[in-house]
């Protein structure tokens, strides 16, 4: 601060007023210019709608007049995925890792139907902003197929306007929230995994069944995923024996959730339901260690289920860890010779080696490919419309990573392909999947959009 | 090759020139020596016809990656008037390019009014906001500062969050993306694009005319000392906070205008991560000049995706090691080098 003003900034103040008498001409110059530039415009403007490059989109002809073949030929079918490979959530990059080995697997035995998947991976960073800007990149500049996948609720939400006002089908986005399904207005977007209703359905179930005087503890993430499985819990258990006698809420920007565990162990409840991310997961998880005279039965939510988060739980302490599963555990002794779990290992190897194995999110990519595969296989036409009349249909499509008895259905009226899940106890290291499978759909019904859901949710049994 | 638009045949415009008043850019000293190029408004010209014939020929992707380019370009261009022309760090302008991007998304989405008039609105807005943060905020400096606009900017995402009801919350809201009227034959794309260009016209024009005006110059006085400047009568309080009010208004203007080209918006998208690149691409562009943006907005639209094809981890690494690079060699940015560049070349041609 102790440098003398230069010259041009000092002569800059000792000249502003003169300047002032000088302001006509200016403006008679840039109004020249402005009218310059809006001649310009005119002149260019007639051009409008004729564009250099790029024809008109490509379509079928045939039996599948009219319909979209962007993207697909008689050998190679491209598919674009975006995925966070970085920031936040770039856990779930893992996914993409998963899927890239089961494409190879494909290819390398022919493709499907002869085509050869070739598969775009970008990064979105979990922002959905540059979702929308690699969605477009990959729809209008590589001209994919189709959009599989994209991840997280808010990624998804920005780009199904997109991939609808383009009619790109945007399938198996890797969220559980459950609008994808109830939503009408977008047909060409459409989920996978069961959503947070049917998990938070499952739970209800269960205590229905072996607890059924449980008072409840809710721990939920105060957002849409938290809201989203809480609602459903609650809905699930009106008309039950089953109480909710305590509730605590965290912003996901919150540091801990110590102050909540503590006002929950206080109500003594015999069941903890943990509707958390992994972070506060295993906080809740250390916590609920700590306090030896509150022992509940200690219900995880699968977001929350990964590996480093269960390293780091005490058994001894906790009791019982249960949550719901679908896909299966690499981990599990049970799987040790299953074929399906063997070419997945082996794939993994030649394909993706730098994926962890044991990775709920490589096995759900892998298990989601196969899935994709199934849809394509059962294509009437090989048009974008075909894709989606496919996964608009499924009919009880078996996948052999899934666990026995769960398949993939839709329908009309019937936008969530998987519904039903097992419970799983956490021991020795592992999941292990007891009781039976539960049907949410057989059981309660449909799940509905969250307006109608409130009143006629207890429609249940 | 003698052009007339050096200044020296003395028609109306030129003649100005010679009193002074077509002065060298703020921040480029008087008797500066160096040469300059000497075809500005033809290049100027060009840069425009080939800007108007940009959507008409390019693919749509294209068209759209130039709209964003022009989009951060207005952004950059408001965060450059306190950070180029005033001195004065900001860390927060993430938070007014939430606030347009929210009214826009508001007001054509939720309320359902005819989407131009989101843009006067969310200037204004913004433009108050900024005057009234600005005004407490700016009589810090340094870190102090620094930290306050940071705070700003890490506050507006929870609070986006926790008025759900209004702002769709965590989930975002969708955007009706400005349809062309039909008279007009455009493509979306194409539509959007010359949109954003004619507000992208208006702000370089009226940035240009602000620091060329008085307030320009006095704002250039307090940067370069404070004490001289108020012996001269010049108030570094109320210029400094008029300049941020300035600024916060060209991000509201660009959150605006966001909105519609991405026709989504959430709390995630604006995140105090989004202050800092913004931050990082003024100092990248070149602070104080006005290409400075406009290359900036090239920088923050194409850099991260043309590395993401050399690796995952890529993107990240390399806009850091270019930030280094760039603060090391080339302290005046992009626009700086590209002022250098263009000197050598008029020199060579023994012109200018």
């Amino acid at each position: 601060m102790t440098g003398g003003m230069s010259y041009g900034a000092a002569r800059a103040v000792a000249r502003s007023t003169p300047r002032g008498a000088a302001r006509g001409p200016a403006v008679r110059g840039a109004a020249v210019r402005g009218a310059a530039m809006a001649a310009a415009l005119v002149l260019v403007l007639p051009l409008g709608g004729c564009r250099l490059t790029g024809g008109p989109e490509a379509v079928a002809t045939g039996s599948c007049a009219g319909q979209q073949v962007t993207g697909i030929t008689e050998d190679t079918v491209k598919v674009g995925g975006i995925y966070p490979l970085s920031g936040p959530a770039s856990a779930y990059g893992l996914i993409a890792s998963g899927v890239r080995a089961y494409f190879g697997h494909v290819n390398d035995g022919g493709g499907v139907d002869g085509r050869k998947i070739e598969f775009l991976v970008r990064d979105d960073g979990y922002q959905p902003a540059r979702a929308v800007e690699e969605v477009r990149r990959l729809v209008e500049l590589e001209e994919v197929f189709t959009i599989f996948q994209t991840v997280g609720t808010p990624s998804t939400a920005a780009v199904r306007d997109y991939a609808g006002r383009r009619r790109v089908p945007q399938v198996f986005v890797a969220t559980g929230a459950s609008r994808w399904g109830t939503d009408g207005g977008y047909p060409w977007t459409i989920g996978y995994q069961p959503s947070y209703v049917a998990e938070a359905r499952v739970y209800a179930q269960h205590l229905k069944e072996t607890m059924p005087w449980a008072t409840v503890a809710v721990l939920y993430q105060n957002d849409d995923f938290g809201r989203d499985l809480r609602d459903g819990f609650a809905d699930a258990i009106r008309g039950s024996e089953v109480r909710i006698v305590a509730e605590q809420s965290y912003e996901v920007t919150d540091p801990g959730v110590q102050g909540q565990l503590a006002n929950l162990a206080s109500s003594g409840a015999d069941v903890l339901l943990s509707v958390t991310t992994p972070k506060f997961g295993a906080q809740a998880l250390a916590v609920d260690a700590a306090v030896t005279s509150w022992n509940p039965l200690h219900i995880l939510n699968s977001v929350a289920v990964s590996p480093a988060v269960m390293e780091t739980v005490d058994t001894g302490k906790v009791p019982e860890i249960v949550s719901a599963v679908y896909q299966k555990d690499p981990a599990n002794p049970e799987w040790e010779d299953d074929p399906a779990v063997e070419v997945y290992r082996r794939s993994l190897l030649s394909y993706a080696p730098e994926a962890d194995p044991a990775a709920p999110q490589t096995v759900f990519g892998w298990t989601v490919a196969q899935a994709f595969v199934e849809a394509l296989r059962r294509m009437e036409c090989p048009t974008r419309e075909g894709l989606l009349e496919a996964v608009r249909n499924l009919d009880d499509v078996p996948v052999d990573t899934l666990l026995p008895g769960i398949t993939l259905s839709t329908g009309p009226g019937d936008g969530f392909p998987i519904e039903s899940m097992m419970l799983a106890r956490f021991e020795e290291g592992h999941w292990a999947p007891f009781g039976k499978v539960i049907d949410t759909r057989a059981v309660f019904g449909p799940v509905r959009t969250a307006s109608e859901d409130s009143p006629a949710g207890s429609s249940a049994g | 090759m003698r052009h007339g638009n050096d200044g020296r045949e003395g028609t109306g415009v030129n003649a100005v020139a010679q009193t002074g008043h077509r002065r060298l850019a703020v921040g480029r000293m008087a008797g500066d020596r160096r040469r300059v190029w000497p075809w500005q408004r033809t290049t100027l010209a060009a840069l425009a016809v080939a800007a108007c014939a940009a959507p008409f020929v390019l693919e749509p992707y294209r068209v759209f990656q130039l709209t964003m380019v022009l989009v951060y370009g207005i952004a950059l261009l408001g965060l450059n008037l306190v950070v180029g022309h005033g001195g004065r760090v900001s860390l927060g302008h993430g938070a007014f390019l939430a606030i347009g991007a929210y009214i826009a998304a508001i007001m054509t989405g939720r309320l359902g009014v005819p989407y131009p008039l989101a843009l006067p609105v969310a200037a204004l807005v913004t433009f108050g906001l900024g005057l009234a943060l600005g005004r407490p905020a700016l009589r810090l400096s340094g870190p102090y500062l620094a930290v306050v606009t940071f705070v700003t900017a890490a506050v507006v995402p929870p609070v986006i969050k926790r008025f759900g009801t209004v702002t769709g919350g965590s989930m975002g809201l969708s955007v009706p993306v400005p349809s062309p009227p039909s008279w007009t034959g455009l493509a979306e794309d194409q539509w959007l694009y010359l949109l954003v260009l004619a507000v992208a016209a208006v702000a370089f024009a009226a940035a240009r005319n602000l620091l060329e005006s008085r307030a320009g110059r006095a704002l250039t006085a307090v940067r370069e000392n404070p004490a001289a400047a108020e012996i001269l009568g010049v108030r570094p309080g109320s210029h400094r906070a008029l300049a941020f009010g300035w600024s916060a208004m060209y991000a509201g203007v660009a959150g605006t205008l966001y909105a519609w080209v991405v026709g989504f918006v959430s709390p995630d998208s604006f995140t105090v991560t989004l202050s800092i690149v913004l931050l990082a691409a003024v100092v990248i562009g070149g602070p104080g000049s006005l290409a400075g943006p406009l290359l900036g907005g090239v920088f923050v639209t194409f850099v991260p995706a043309a590395a993401q094809r050399a690796g995952d981890a890529i993107p990240g690494i390399v806009s850091g090691l270019l930030i280094i690079v760039v603060v090391c060699f080339a302290p005046t940015g992009l626009a700086g080098l590209l002022r250098m560049a263009a000197g050598g070349v008029a020199r060579r041609l023994g012109r200018g």
